[in-house]
């Protein structure tokens, strides 16, 4: 180190909509005010994955984890810190406030984790390409060009046992192997960075903390399948991603590891970036080589696949960023030393981005393997607000619920389909008791209904058919016969879809119908809804042994549905009541209630 | 040829590598439920219904997709599929307005079928159904955006096949439509009116404008004297619509009926293709010989080619005859040659010609030129697919009819003159005559094998007593470019044009396919029609036009001469640049 210290920032995009430029900008004018710019460096990293507790600031060699930074903190961390050498304590992470977690590997958050493809997130400044290399970046393509075939890269990722993270779980070596054998004048390389599920910003993360692994991969994968080009398929509203994966493409050019003659190695490998203008099926391979074309962004039956025909009719090599991320460590690490993380089945990591009702959310980077409980109890700190675990759900739209009941799943490909959900991207999502599981089947299929391309006809027919039907059953029209009609509408979406996003589309309601029928049967046959969110089946009273009379809900009714003199006790009229709940959230006497 | 061997429901069958299950089945005598996928076409995969399931495999296959495999083993029917299929249609129809007793497909609709043989009856499902007008922009075809079941057969169709681009999906989702580019009236968009989409839907979404009142109320009108033609096409094809295998001649079967049907005279398209030939083979002759004229010359009787062309190649209108074509030149004949004859009073002739074409109904309102007459050349077009059901709604027992002879001076035909109706077939016919013009002398042999065939694009050398004429055909308009980007280049660099006489048809096969011939056509279909009027040159006793008897005649009597200033007047025409997109 020559630096006595660093102070890292945390530069992902949630940190950076905190605020994270001015705390960076704040930092480094104090630094300059102390003179101490030849002593210590400020380097706005990548995501840290803590995001709960954003923005994040590390200081080291201390390693110091400061959360909730302003810029009006800057002055003290630097004068307290870095001239008097005293931590800032009230700024530290401390969970419960007893014990004293300062340094990263106390945080419970990030003890279960572990660390391959965000290896460098956070931990290197990503628009800068020499700190990527001093952590052993661009070795293993140097590895690649002058130590190993084609063919022993593609033994190393069969012994790796590296599986796609994109979805599909397909085995890398597999694909890798198609293309390469496969005739074609030339042959592409594609990385699918159209992340678009809801919740879900693992790729951004990844790209935005640390570009250089996924430039570095692909030229692997270009060199072992015999590609010269690749393109990258990002989707526009990841303008800091796509800012530094264009820094990080210009230095590496300058650098001599991307462009002609790599390394002096005689071979030449160059990407470009094609913006996706955000249509969710445009992540979906066949759909997104279209659309690189210039084409509708609309799914083909495959095969043939695109290994072996894709873009412009040519064998092509499409993996997800996650996947491409893990690629440089299994080149140098070795295939053996990757087999050996995760379970049987499903081999090395996989990073989760964890929301909904936990503590701590976040990216989360865990072995395969790891259960449910762990992520979520762990290293997620529980259900937020002390509230009762209700479901997870996994694999976004795609996926399905999963209850109480299963949590010491470990958590792997076969064994979340097994449960009626699937891996996906790579959301998890987590409900407690306020959640209805009506609604939140509502809320995936919505979304599928409104990214399906439209081309066949049990997706673009059947899911605005199951999507309505669930609008009525939360409407409080439900009627016994939805149900089958729902099965059935789905069963044969399941089958005939063409593409994964129709076949998919039902599994949402089909799981929660497998595991939450009675909270349907009460959506249709009590006319209620248990947790109390469908508006149209709740209603507002006013409880009268505890109003008081202070006619605060009254004045914040916005129609007026409250009447009721001063000091007596207030009625709400059912008839003119939108059920917006606004009176619920006013009452200071805890009068309202919910039914 | 390269085979696999497969299972179908137990039952093995050894089939082409490269075939798709579809065809595998078939071979095993199963039929798989499909309202998408056309053999013409590569398969969209849309509907969801062709899925078929493979043994051991949890994944469902669509069969119109999925390749054969050696060892594939294929379960095409069962309980399960049986659901799923019935479920698709289900839901296929509860977006449909399902009012096939006023629909132009009734009896003809592709999902009408397997609402029926699926006994649909009753709708599960929400009903939502597209509320959005009628196009009834071109002269040619309508498009009903509320029957459309979004297979993608006329995108393809238009986009692939055609090389227009007119028609194309907007929306997403639920909200997808089938629309004219830009979302355009059809008229206004670069659609050439070939109707093939209207050929290919399953459905009644697009279909040919129906004109059948025109006709009865025009045979009904005393004061009206009704002539007729029928396209070389039309008599290897309409049968089909009375259960006749394809390419089954019906020419004296069609006269008796038109007769029937009211109509004053009888007469034959074939006729003036002869009487084009005398034209275009005169003037490719002359542009040879004399130096005058763009090379090459390229043929200009499909309407929707000659669209196509000043719509997307107008640096080539040089290059194109100015014959018009055999319908339109029968047409200014009837109106002018026949009448002096007949002593007919122009103004109450009411022309009608019978053809496979829809384009044909935009034709006869081109422009001025369509009136050479003075008045309008041709009055209506009607379809094969229309005069099917005229026939049949007019009672008259098409199988058991008689065969009758055209009437004269403007029916007879050579064997030229009907090879008109496939691909190669102007070509053959113009260098039957061209060789005469060229050399005094009759070929020994007719027909000419290099300009036959189906591929997409054939061309060919063809030796006229020492004067080799480079040739050259094409069909299925999106085929033409690679023949018209050869000529553009050769023009650019100052090279000799690579050819020096082109063949044009807009659909594949020539109009024995048009866009307003009986549905299913499929390339066996195509065959079986070219076969047939193969068959009607074979059996002509005269085979060149330039020996047809009324041809001389109506020279002799009438024109003078090929290429005489009233051939020009009569059955000449111009062209000129179009846009893509009128606004
Ligand atoms: C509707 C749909 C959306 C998809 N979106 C993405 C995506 O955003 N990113 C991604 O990597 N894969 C996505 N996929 C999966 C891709 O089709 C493909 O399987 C993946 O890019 C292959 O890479 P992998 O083998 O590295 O997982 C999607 C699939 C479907 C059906
Ligand atoms: S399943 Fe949905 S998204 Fe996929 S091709 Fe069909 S309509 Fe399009
Ligand atoms: S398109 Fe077919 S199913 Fe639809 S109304 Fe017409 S005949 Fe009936
Ligand atoms: S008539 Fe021909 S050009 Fe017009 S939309 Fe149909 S296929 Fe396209
Ligand atoms: S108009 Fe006809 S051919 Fe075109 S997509 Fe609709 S149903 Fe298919």
């Amino acid at each position: 180190m020559s630096y006595r210290n660093y102070i890292l920032v945390c530069g992902g995009t949630a940190c950076e909509s905190s605020k994270a430029t001015e705390i960076y900008e704040a930092l480094v004018n104090e630094i300059k005010h102390q003179n101490l710019t030849e002593e210590v460096q400020v380097i706005k990293t990548g995501c840290f994955g803590f995001c709960e507790q954003g923005p994040i600031v590390k200081i080291l060699p201390e390693d110091s984890f400061y959360v909730q930074v302003t810029p009006a903190d800057a002055k003290e961390l630097v004068e307290e810190h870095i001239v008097k050498g005293r931590e800032v304590k009230r700024l530290l992470y401390n969970k419960d406030k007893s014990k004293k977690h300062a340094k990263v590997e106390d945080i419970e958050f990030y003890q279960k984790q572990f660390r391959i493809v965000l290896r460098n997130c956070g931990f290197i400044d990503p628009e800068n390409i020499d700190e990527y290399i001093a952590r052993e970046g661009y070795a293993a393509l140097e590895k690649v060009l002058f130590e190993m075939t084609p063919d022993q890269v593609i033994d190393e990722l069969r012994t790796a046992g590296l599986r796609g993270r994109g979805g599909a779980g397909f085995p890398t070596w597999m694909k890798w192997n198609f293309t390469k054998q496969a005739n074609g004048e030339c042959k592409y390389v594609v990385c699918n960075a159209d992340e678009g599920d809801p919740g879900a910003y693992m790729d951004r993360s990844t790209l935005e903390g640390d570009p250089h692994s996924v430039l570095e991969a692909m030229t692997i994968a270009g060199r072992t399948v015999g590609a010269n080009q690749g393109f990258i398929y990002i989707r526009a509203e990841y303008p800091l991603a796509i800012h530094r994966l264009e820094i990080a493409m210009a230095q590496a050019r300058e650098y001599g590891l991307l462009g002609k003659n790599i390394l002096n190695s005689g071979f030449d490998f160059d990407i470009e970036i094609r913006l996706g203008a955000g249509a969710f099926v445009c992540g979906e391979e066949t759909a997104l080589l279209a659309s690189i074309e210039g084409k509708r962004g609309m799914p083909v039956p495959r095969p043939p696949f695109p290994a072996v025909k894709g873009l412009w009719g040519m064998p092509t090599v499409i993996n997800n960023v996650e996947t491409w991320a893990n690629i440089p460590v299994i080149m140098l690490k070795g295939g053996d030393w990757f087999s050996q993380i995760g379970t049987a089945d499903s081999h090395g990591t996989k990073v989760f981005a964890l929301t909904g009702k936990i503590r701590n959310s976040g990216l989360v980077e865990v072995p395969m393997g790891t259960t449910l409980r762990e992520i979520i109890y762990d290293i997620g700190g529980g259900i937020a607000n002390d509230r009762k675990f209700k479901a997870v759900q996994t694999g976004g739209p795609s996926g399905g619920v999963i209850t109480a009941d299963y949590l010491d799943t470990p958590i792997d490909f076969a064994s979340l389909t097994k449960l009626g959900s699937m891996m996906g991207s790579g959301g998890m999502i987590v409900m407690d008791e306020d959640d209805c599981i009506v609604d939140v089947a509502k809320f995936y299929l919505n979304f599928s209904v409104e990214e399906s391309c439209g081309k066949c006809s049990p997706c673009r027919i059947g899911g605005r058919t199951l999507a309505n039907l669930l609008e009525k059953i939360t409407k409080g029209n439900g009627e016994l016969k939805d149900i089958e009609q729902m099965k059935e509408i789905g069963s044969a979406m399941k089958k005939a879809s063409l593409c994964a996003l129709g076949q998919t589309a039902p599994n949402p309601i089909l799981s929660t119908l497998n595991y939450f029928e009675d909270e349907y049967m009460a959506h249709i046959v009590d006319k209620k809804c248990p947790a109390g969110k469908c508006k149209s089946l709740i209603t507002y009273n006013i409880l009268e042994d505890k109003c008081i009379g202070c006619t605060a809900c009254a004045r914040k009714c916005p129609v007026g549905a409250i009447s009721g003199e001063r000091r007596s006790v207030h009625v709400i009229d059912q008839a003119a009541c939108i059920k917006c709940g606004a009176c619920f959230d006013t009452c200071k006497f805890g009068a309202i209630e919910v039914r | 040829m390269n085979t696999v061997h497969m299972k179908i429901n137990g039952k093995p069958v050894e089939i082409e590598a490269g075939s798709n299950i579809l065809a595998a089945a078939k071979k095993a005598n199963v039929n798989i439920p499909t309202l998408c996928y056309h053999p013409d076409l590569p398969a969209w995969a849309a509907c969801g219904l062709c899925v078929v399931k493979q043994e051991n495999s949890p994944k469902l296959l669509r069969a119109c997709a999925a390749p054969v495999q050696e060892n594939l083993s294929i379960i095409t029917h069962d309980a399960e599929l049986y659901q799923i299929r019935k479920t698709v249609i289900e839901m296929i129809l509860s977006t449909h307005p399902n009012d096939c007793l006023m629909c132009a497909r009734n009896g003809t609709c592709e999902l009408q079928r397997f609402a029926a043989e699926f006994g649909v009856r009753e709708q599960p499902y929400e009903v939502r159904l597209v509320d959005l007008p009628k196009d009834t922009s071109t002269t040619s075809i309508v498009l009903d955006p509320s029957k459309c079941i979004k297979c993608g057969r006329c995108v393809q169709v238009c986009q692939d096949m055609q090389g227009v681009f007119a028609l194309e999906f907007i929306g997403r989702g639920d909200h997808t439509v089938v629309s004219p580019a830009a979302d355009l009236p059809l008229n206004d968009s670069p659609c050439i009116k070939c109707g093939q989409c209207s050929a290919h839907c399953p459905v009644g979404a697009i279909y040919e404008k129906d004109e059948i009142g025109d006709f009865v109320r025009a045979v009904s009108n005393p004061e009206l004297h009704v002539v007729t033609q029928i396209a070389p096409a039309v008599r290897v094809a309409l049968g089909e619509s009375f259960n006749l295998p394809a390419g089954t001649i019906t020419t004296g079967k069609i006269y008796s009926a038109l007769r029937r049907l009211g109509v004053a005279k009888v007469f034959d398209t074939n006729f003036s293709a002869d009487l084009t030939i005398m034209e275009e083979g005169s003037e490719l002759v002359k542009r040879l010989t004399t130096g005058k004229g763009a090379i090459p010359q390229i043929t200009s009787c499909c309407p929707a080619w000659t669209d196509y062309m000043e719509k997307y190649y107008p640096d080539m209108i040089p290059n194109f005859s100015t014959a018009k074509s055999p319908m339109m030149m029968q047409g200014a004949i009837t109106k002018t040659y026949y009448a002096e004859k007949a002593n007919v009073d122009p103004a109450t002739i009411y022309s009608v010609a019978i053809m496979p074409c829809t384009a044909k109904k935009y034709e006869i309102g081109r422009d001025d030129n369509m009136h050479a007459s003075g008045f309008k050349d041709v009055d209506l077009v009607l379809t094969t697919r229309e005069f099917a059901r005229l026939i049949k709604a007019s009672g008259i027992d098409f199988l058991t009819l008689e065969d009758e002879k055209a009437d004269s001076p403007i029916g007879e035909y050579a064997g030229a003159g009907t090879i008109f109706g496939n691909t190669g077939g102007v070509m053959e016919a113009a260098l039957r005559t061209a060789y005469n013009l060229m050399t005094g002398e009759d070929l020994k042999n007719v027909e000419i094998d290099a300009v036959r065939g189906m591929e997409g694009v054939r061309t060919g050398e063809v030796d006229i007593k020492g004067t080799t004429l480079k040739v050259a055909v094409a069909h299925g308009m999106a085929n033409v470019s690679t023949l018209l980007e050869e000529v553009r280049e050769a023009k650019a660099n100052g090279d000799e044009p690579p050819y020096h006489f082109i063949e044009v048809m807009a659909c594949r096969g020539g109009c024995v396919s048009g866009g307003g011939q009986p549905y299913a056509t499929t390339d066996e279909v195509r065959a079986q029609r070219i076969a047939g009027l193969y068959t009607d040159d074979e059996q002509s006793e005269v085979r060149c036009s330039h020996q047809n008897p009324e041809i001389k005649q109506i020279y002799a009597d009438y024109l003078g001469a090929p290429l005489s200033e009233k051939s020009h007047h009569l059955l000449h025409t111009t062209y000129t640049e179009r846009p893509l997109y009128k606004h």
